[in-house]
């Protein structure tokens, strides 16, 4: 018998709006937090605290498990907005990823280079979106990714159906009960309508027993031992051979406190985990090389990996975001058109689905966890900044449009205009 | 239990939430059992009030109090006022003169009847709610509603008043802020220690909320509102205090964004005609709209006709009539420096001098249909959550605490 834990994480950062105000609209385009080092709320503050709280020491403890057990596996995704933030303030971070590649033994998802929610909306940029990603990806690591997964996890079948046409062996989304009905999250599936590709199913029940209920002190099952959760993996049906642990990476260090003892379980979770027989690692890979699709998945409606109702109403859900998602891609086909590759990066750096999290007003329910995330007072200040920074942006569409193209210089004929014959 | 409660003014003869909040927490009190006599200054007719015994400590009127010193928050013309009249023992006199008036009835209703606690609302009542604890020696409940620094708008104020607040909390069993941030100023410029302090918000009761008519007051507002104007209110007395002079500056500001905005300012005071010129100065005097002290329906259709309702106080220890605007339906806009915001927190925030970003939120509140929609439908949820009722519990569980063999009936507990 044997059985294996495919551990995923997550890393992303968002370009964070500032306080944009309606009368910086038309004269500043600066829209992002960017150089403060010292300033907590300015991205590159964020960066290198979380830097220095999670990604260095994350990555530290994972070359280790590699370096000491080969059975050891780990596989990330890493956004383009963070691999850029990361090149500008926090290098070695970027290098320790290359590091962990470097093993063989870490492999790295697609995804869309923004973090956006761009499938939904305008599947050329998604496209295109997911083609940057892919190229940096592949100058960074020297890889090119296998398996994809959408922002948020988002997936539906038409994703899936659009992933098996790009050639991915892979996706992977959440394992919500609905969707899944009696069947059970730890096996490897097929989606419906598609012939080649793997779905893979996080078990959320054991993945936020790590990202959400680690430090939780009124968790009946408070303190998580390493012990303790090797114990809940082996005690399985002897019969479901794939454990999908899929997580933020940022659960490591960041939502998850060193002084909580999380890196601490990290390391001895996996220690303990490998001494059993035929316990194992895989990765998304290797998961879909080595078991057969046990049934077929079907997924109309679009499902995340997002609070109780694991869909799209954290980013969607209300009215400021319906407006704000609808003014910023209506901008998109003159956004391309003017080849401005500024204007074209600032409108990408929007569409990342950070910004219309923030503008999230369920706060009673899931609230506490968006406002906690949230760079703002609140999401009202979100919808705000946002609105004014598309303002900003339609002013320097129009002026790049208006422009008169580049001149170029022609042969023409003295006495007058050429004319066709 | 019966308490004597010391206050300065109850509606109808109210220039602003003082006399609310009075009105409603001895309405709620008495509905849970408290026996109340409620001392004002003045001799009127207060309809409504059967639920207590209403006192005049004078015999001088309500409106007459009212035009020669003002309401309940006049502290800078303490003493000010002099007669022109040769008869001054028709008229009240100074402030100060009244507040001795007062003093001395409080001193006379103690020596003939008994009370198991004292409520004094304010300073202006701190002094003869001290005297009245001297003669029954009873607990003293002091019940913060604003203080001098409050009122002085960033200034020194009056420090005749300060002195007296300063002793009043010193001497007094308990005091209640109607916010955390009044606790805080307590405890910053009076020392008072923390545990001394219980804050107690104001509230509202959305079932004395009534239908509009649809025929409103103003047939201008409703007109402009009809040819698409957003309308922005502001309802208080225009004094330093409430910071309306940024009101306008911000209005300037998002005029040139948005020119179809409205600005109503209901209420007075002195700042009255130094407001009316500021408009006239920024240019848009056109559209910025006074209509002096409004109560009733007037009132209320201010209310009823805005779009948006902005607060721009320098320091609004409560601020309750952010709450009835939140009632009507208005998007509510107030600074940081307002506790109201501590009941509220779905509404716009600014500090009161930051005129740039109350700019911003007026023209986004104007423009954005869904920033509108989603504010009004979160900020309605809490309201419909207030209730004075609660407020009066909460008050009442501090009684009996000072007062533990006492229960609200006036049986002595076994």
């Amino acid at each position: 018998m044997s059985r294996a834990i495919c551990l995923y994480l997550h890393a992303h950062q968002p370009y964070r709006i500032r306080e944009y105000g309606l009368l910086e609209a038309g004269r500043d385009h600066n829209y992002f937090i960017g150089g403060d080092p010292f300033g907590l709320a300015s991205n590159e503050g964020i960066i290198r605290k979380v830097a220095e709280k999670s990604y260095r020491p994350t990555n530290h403890y994972l070359l280790q498990l590699l370096k000491r057990h080969p059975e050891f596996r780990v596989s990330l995704s890493i956004t383009g907005t963070l691999i850029e933030q990361l090149e500008q303030w926090a290098p070695d971070v970027l290098e320790s990823f290359q590091e962990l590649v470097a093993t063989g033994r870490v492999e790295i998802l697609g995804e869309a280079y923004y973090h956006s929610l761009a499938f939904f909306y305008s599947i050329d940029e998604f496209e295109a979106q997911v083609k940057l990603h892919k190229r940096r990806i592949n100058e960074l690591f020297g890889v090119t990714p296998k398996v994809f997964r959408n922002t948020e996890l988002a997936y539906n079948n038409d994703l899936a159906a659009w992933a098996d046409r790009a050639g991915y062996k892979g996706i992977i989304t959440e394992g919500w009960d609905p969707v899944l009905d009696w069947r059970s999250p730890n096996y490897v599936y097929r989606p419906t309508y598609t012939s080649k590709i793997r779905l893979l199913l996080k078990n959320y029940r054991l993945s936020d027993d790590i990202a959400f209920r680690f430090s939780d002190r009124n968790w009946n099952q408070w303190p998580l031992t390493a012990d303790k959760f090797v114990g809940w993996v082996n005690a399985l049906d002897p019969d479901q051979q794939l454990v999908n642990l899929f997580m933020d990476y940022e659960t490591f260090g960041e939502h998850q406190w060193e002084d909580h003892g999380i890196f601490n379980f990290l390391e001895h979770m996996a220690g303990t985990y490998v001494q059993y027989e035929g316990n194992h690692f895989v990765t998304p890979s290797e998961a879909i090389a080595a078991l057969k699709p046990r049934d077929y998945i079907d997924v109309p409606e679009t499902i995340t990996w997002a609070d109780t109702e694991r869909d799209l109403s954290a980013w969607l859900g209300n009215r400021m975001q319906q407006q704000a998602v609808q003014s910023l891609y209506a901008l998109e086909s003159e956004v391309m058109a003017t080849k401005d590759i500024g204007i074209i990066g600032d409108w990408r750096r929007l569409t990342t689905s950070d910004h219309l999290y923030y503008m999230c007003t369920k706060w009673f329910t899931d609230g506490d966890v968006h406002a906690y995330f949230s760079p703002y007072e609140s999401p009202y200040d979100g919808f705000m900044h946002f609105m004014n920074v598309l303002r900003d942006l339609r002013v320097r569409v129009d002026q790049a449009l208006a422009a008169p193209p580049p001149k170029r210089r022609r042969k023409e004929k003295a006495g007058g205009p050429a004319h066709n014959s | 239990m019966k308490i004597l409660m010391l206050g300065w003014e109850l509606p109808p003869h109210n220039s602003g939430g003082l006399g609310v909040a009075c009105y409603q927490l001895c309405k709620h009190l008495a509905a849970q059992g408290v026996e109340i006599d409620f001392v004002v200054p003045y001799t009127a007719n207060h309809q409504g009030t059967e639920f207590m015994e209403v006192l005049g400590a004078t015999s001088y009127s309500a409106e007459l109090m009212q035009e020669l010193l003002g309401g309940a928050y006049e502290s800078a013309r303490l003493t000010t006022y002099r007669s022109e009249f040769e008869d001054a023992a028709e008229l009240p006199g100074s402030l100060r003169e009244q507040q001795q008036r007062y003093i001395g009835y409080v001193r006379k209703l103690t020596s003939e009847r008994h009370y198991d606690l004292i409520h004094a609302h304010d300073w202006l009542t701190y002094e003869a709610a001290q005297v009245a604890k001297h003669q029954l020696g009873v607990p003293l409940i002091a019940h913060v509603h604003a203080t001098e620094f409050d009122r002085a708008g960033g200034l020194d104020g009056n420090s005749l008043v300060h002195e007296i607040e300063y002793t009043s909390f010193l001497l007094a069993d308990r005091i209640i802020a109607v916010s955390q941030a009044t606790k805080n100023i307590i405890i910053k410029h009076y020392q008072i220690p923390a545990e001394k302090i219980e804050v107690v918000h104001n509230s509202i009761d959305p079932s004395d909320f009534q239908d509009i008519p649809t025929e409103p007051s103003y047939a201008y507002i409703a007109h402009m509102k009809a040819k698409g104007y957003t309308v922005i209110a502001s309802v208080g007395r225009l004094t330093i205090q409430k910071g309306l002079g940024f009101l306008l500056e911000a209005a300037k500001l998002a005029m040139d964004y948005n020119p179809k905005l409205l600005v109503v300012i209901a209420g007075n005071g002195e700042q009255y005609h130094g407001l009316i010129e500021a408009a006239a100065e920024l240019g848009i005097a056109d559209r910025v709209l006074f209509t002096g002290f409004v109560r009733g329906a007037p009132w209320r259709d201010v209310f009823a006709l805005a779009d948006i309702f902005v607060m721009p106080s320098v320091s609004e220890p409560f601020g309750l009539v952010a709450l009835e605007a939140a009632g009507y339906g208005n998007a509510v806009v107030i600074s940081r420096q307002s506790g109201v915001g501590e009941v509220l927190s779905h509404v716009l925030r600014f500090d009161f001098w930051d005129t740039q970003r109350l700019a911003n939120q007026i023209v986004a509140l104007s423009e954005s249909g869904p920033l509108k929609a989603e504010l009004l439908e979160h900020c309605r949820k809490e309201f419909q959550g207030l209730s004075w009722h609660r407020v009066a519990k909460q008050c009442l569980e501090l009684y009996q605490r000072h007062q533990p063999e006492i229960t609200a009936s006036g049986k002595v507990a076994v």
